[in-house]
């Protein structure tokens, strides 16, 4: 026996021990997936509604699989609870959120380990850098609303497509710290322990944006780091930085008075502290997109594809842009007078030029965090 | 036959996930041999994380066994069969098993930055212990004491218990003082179930990976901070079998450890039993 055929026999009685103890309910459903075989096979490589005869029969198939499986969605994130709870209402069909507290790679270490399993997630919300890595498990999908999202936005077949971004910002609780007026404020005494980051920055993708903008507002730029870095560095010799991952209960309760986020997650914390505000550092405006995708194995593959067309309809794009994200086809609803207007008014005002980091500049990135994050706040 | 089950479950659940980590800690994507994961292990920041992971188990192991060892010394000198002995050993029954995210929640809601008695100390007397120190390797060892303590007592008891009176009669029918008692007989008797129980506790500390990851969230200082950073980061890709590596090692020292221990074991259980 090879190593490799070993590595896989574990892996095959892991997934059967897994099969074996999914609950009971999977009898019901392998009955009602059967009698919706002919439309699941077909569901399986469609790669757009047409190729099942349209929406209606993609509503029909997803309607008779009954479940979706998503991961790693929090519901503060960008309003994913309301786009869960939007879906499920319209369509009947029950969602199960796995992980809500995942990264963009336990995402893919779930569609990896429980491959053939019908607990396998059908569709992902990845960061890019993963998504790029990751093509292979993807199945192409092209939403009815493809010619709205810039080439540049998505993959030509639409193996990924980008679904909502944001810009990095300071959000603070205006009772507890002055208002900072540039980043470097954040070194004065008044911040003492109270600066936090939304994760670490060699393991989270939106804390590696935090560095990205704490470097190009101090002098430094996308393609060298090294500033950002330092000021972190500074930041923890002022005592200002807090080690503590900042989260909607670290909001909530005090602990992180002052955090580095995309800003359509800082919006989410003002109905738990009223007096939560804002900052996007006038010229230090770092953009990042996520991706949608579709597990090529998904063992609901109509449902999944449901879900994006659900996701980039005019309500699932203003259910994000509700929650404070920009959602990819912004612009085009402007045009068509679809968006929604409150919500697009409520989004914090950006200074300057929004930068978008290359793949390039960020695996650069990546190097020097590797290496020297853990020492510039230890 | 009998041992059937027992060879399958100690297969499924210890030898099989070993096999695995050794085997892919040898691998790249490709599943191809390499010995790049090893390298890698060797660069400074990876490295330093094992000798922290040292010195905070180091450290946690041996405020836990002399502490645990004088708890459990008064609670053996005491009534066996009285209130305090029974409260004492159930009370660390549970203690040594509240690890985890629920103890680093408690020390959080204690004296975290907004915790209870920080924000106590604050309002009475105006003392200010907030910081970083719970977040940071200080923090650790604090909160690892708190499961350590009790599992000293409960493994270190029986130890105690063994030691007779009759031994301590003898030395005084030979004319030792109490010095000599401890010197010669207690302190050599009990020295090997001490060192064994503080290696059990250094392997306890080592392998803990909950109540750090709870608390811990920037720069993954302790070895399985850094499996964690390697399976999970959604920024550094493709460093899977790096953390298999880092298990690897982490086996390798677990498993000097056990030797040690089980050497001890033997020469304790020479007089104990």
């Amino acid at each position: 026996m090879t190593r490799r055929a070993l590595i896989s026999g574990v892996a095959v009685g892991a997934a059967l021990l897994v099969s074996a103890c999914s609950p009971p309910s999977s009898d019901s459903s392998s009955t009602s997936s059967s009698a919706a075989s002919g439309a699941a096979a077909d569901a399986k490589t469609a790669k757009s509604a047409k190729d099942l005869g349209g929406l209606e029969a993609l509503v029909t198939a997803a309607k008779k699989e009954g479940k979706l499986n998503v991961i790693a969605l929090p519901p503060d994130w960008a309003n994913y609870g309301e786009v869960i709870k939007g879906f499920t209402a319209k369509y009947g069909i029950t969602v199960n959120s796995a992980q809500p507290d995942g990264s963009s790679q336990d995402e893919i270490n779930a569609v990896k380990s429980l491959k053939g399993t019908d607990r396998a997630p059908d569709v992902l919300d990845i960061g890019m850098a993963v998504a790029l890595a990751n093509t292979t498990l993807f199945a192409p999908y092209q939403t009815e609303k493809w010619a709205d999202i810039a080439d540049a936005q998505k993959e030509p077949t639409g193996l990924w497509v980008q679904d909502y971004g944001g810009y990095m910002s300071i959000g603070y609780d205006s009772a507890k710290v002055p208002a900072p007026t540039s980043v470097a404020d954040l070194l004065k005494a008044e911040y003492k322990g109270k600066v936090a980051l939304n994760g670490d920055p060699t393991q989270a993708n939106a804390a590696l944006n935090g560095v990205l903008m704490a470097s190009v507002a101090n002098g430094g730029s996308l393609d060298d780091i090294s500033k950002g870095v330092d000021f972190f560095s500074q930041l923890k010799k002022s005592g200002s930085f807090t080690p503590v991952q900042a989260s909607t209960a670290t909001v909530k309760n005090g602990t992180t008075p002052v955090v580095f986020d995309w800003d359509y997650l800082q919006g989410g914390h003002v109905k738990d502290v009223p007096t939560w505000k804002v900052f996007l550092p006038e010229n230090a405006t770092i953009g990042g997109y996520y991706a949608q995708a579709i597990n090529a194995d998904a063992p609901h593959p109509a449902a999944a594809r449901l879900w994006q067309e659900y996701l980039y309809s005019d309500e699932g794009q203003n259910l994000w842009l509700k929650g404070g994200a920009r959602p990819v086809r912004m612009d085009a609803m402007i045009k068509a007078g679809t968006v929604d207007k409150a919500a697009a008014a409520a989004l914090p005002e950006v200074k300057g030029t929004p930068q978008f980091p290359t793949q390039d500049q960020l695996g650069a990135a990546k190097k020097v965090l590797a290496t020297g994050w853990a020492k510039a706040i230890s | 036959m009998g041992i059937v089950p027992f060879l399958a479950y100690v297969g499924a659940f210890l030898i099989a996930p070993t096999v695995v980590v050794v085997v892919a800690a040898f691998l790249d994507g490709e599943q191809r041999f390499t010995l790049a994961n090893l390298t890698e292990i060797a660069q400074g920041y990876i490295s330093r994380t094992f000798w922290s992971s040292f010195v905070i188990s180091a450290a946690s192991a041996v405020i836990g066994a002399v502490l645990g060892a004088v708890l459990a010394y008064v609670v053996a000198t005491g009534n066996p069969t009285g209130a305090v002995r029974q409260a004492i050993t159930s009370a660390c029954g549970v203690l040594a098993q509240f690890g985890g995210v629920t103890l680093a929640f408690a020390f959080i809601a204690t004296v975290g930055g907004a915790g209870l008695l920080t924000t106590a100390l604050q309002n009475t007397v105006g003392v200010d212990i907030s910081g970083n120190w719970l977040y940071e390797l200080t923090g650790l060892v604090l909160v690892y004491s708190y499961f350590q303590i009790p599992l000293m007592v409960l493994v270190f008891l029986p130890a105690l218990d063994g030691v007779r009176p009759q031994w301590r009669e003898a030395t005084e029918t030979l004319g030792g003082t109490t010095w000599d008692y401890w010197r010669s007989v207690a302190f050599p008797i009990l020295t090997p179930p001490f060192l064994g129980a503080l290696l059990l506790l250094f392997a306890n500390a080592f392998s803990a990976y909950a109540t750090a990851a709870a608390l811990i969230s920037q720069g993954a200082p302790i070895v399985p901070l850094q499996i964690r950073t390697a399976l999970t980061s959604e920024v550094l890709l493709g460093r899977e079998n790096v953390g298999k590596a880092l298990a690897l090692g982490m086996i390798i020292v677990v498993a000097i450890v056990m030797a040690l221990n089980a050497y001890l074991q033997k020469r304790a259980s020479r007089w104990l039993r």
